[in-house]
């Protein structure tokens, strides 16, 4: 991972650089026009949030199982990209529906389970920095718990009346958004996996801080 | 004189306090609006409606761009400092070890 690290992250650079040029050639949609070019970052930030949590989850349970301190850290990595672009979609989400919707919030099925999914990844972060010895395994519960409330975070629009679009929506893009779209995922997904290899390496110089403090204590 | 400055800051507030009933007084002896059309209480396609009553997207697609942009240079950014402190931990522990 780290001699791909530096042409990835050009990469990704580049991709950043030029997402905004695909957005703005990208058609209008017909009925919410400008506004809805939200949705080639609002969508992407929930799929690295998604990601994020489910590779804290998976992360968590071969922790949990084995007691792998590297699972460890990919749990942690998971659960931080989780809150940082949970956040990012709570708050593009938001500008999008005041707009298509006329509020800034509604409490209905999909955008509470959203936030209350955000919310557990918060806690799992609040219960690694401030839960002392051996709150990874409790975080670790955490983390399998939130992830398994994502699938109806997911489905929610399809099983409930609520005013946010189904999972129909990106199946039926029609050209020009369709390539843009996935261009801002792909975008998104390599920059997750960036933030991933940097954030497990500082995990696992923070273990070595640990381990060099501990061998001079001794 | 404490007195005389605090005088002078709630002049605004109070203006703006009596200046809401003294206008509803000055509409309220107006005659009163003309009733609207049967037309007007009917639904309005967002494309037709009056230019004061639509939201601009521009503002709210910039302020969505922002915070994206926003939120990953400042995560990047947080996560290089911390490794940079990280390694200069280990560069102070390498140190402090004896040689062996």
């Amino acid at each position: 991972m780290q001699r791909l690290f530096l042409p990835l992250t050009l990469l990704v650079a580049a991709m950043f650089a030029y997402a905004p040029v695909m957005i703005a050639q990208a058609p209008f949609e017909s009925t919410m026009l400008l506004v809805q070019k939200i949705f080639y970052f609002h969508v992407p930030s929930w799929f690295v949030m998604f990601s994020g949590a489910f590779l804290c989850a998976g992360a968590s349970v071969v922790y949990l199982a084995k007691g792998s301190r590297n699972a460890d850290h990919y749990a942690l990595a998971g659960a931080e990209l989780a809150v940082v672009f949970g956040l990012m979609g709570l708050i593009t989400g938001p500008l999008w529906a005041r707009k298509a919707w006329g509020v800034w919030w509604e409490w209905d099925v999909k955008l509470t389970l959203a936030l209350v999914v955000w919310l557990t990844f918060v806690a799992y972060l609040l219960l690694r920095r401030y839960g002392g010895a051996g709150s990874e395994k409790l975080a670790a519960g955490v983390g399998i718990f939130g992830a398994a409330n994502i699938p109806f975070v997911y489905y929610s629009v399809n099983w409930w009346r609520t005013m946010h679009p189904k999972t129909t929506v990106v199946p039926t893009l029609r050209e020009g958004m369709r390539g843009t779209f996935w261009f801002c995922v792909l975008a998104f997904m390599l920059l997750m996996v960036l933030i991933v290899a940097a954030r497990v390496r500082l995990e696992r110089q923070r273990a070595l801080v640990d381990d060099l403090f501990l061998e001079l204590e001794d | 004189m404490n007195g005389v400055r605090s005088g002078w800051r709630v002049l605004p507030i109070l203006a703006m306090l009596t200046a809401g009933p003294v206008a509803s007084g000055v509409v309220s002896a107006q005659p009163p609006p003309p009733q609207p059309k049967a037309a007007q209480d009917e639904f309005v396609p967002i494309d037709q409606l009056p230019p004061e009553e639509k939201l601009p997207a521009a503002p709210l697609l910039i302020a969505a761009y922002s915070v994206a942009w926003l939120a990953v240079a400042g995560y990047l950014f947080s996560i290089w400092r911390r490794l940079d402190r990280v390694d200069r931990d280990i560069a102070e522990a390498g140190r402090r070890l004896p040689r062996t």
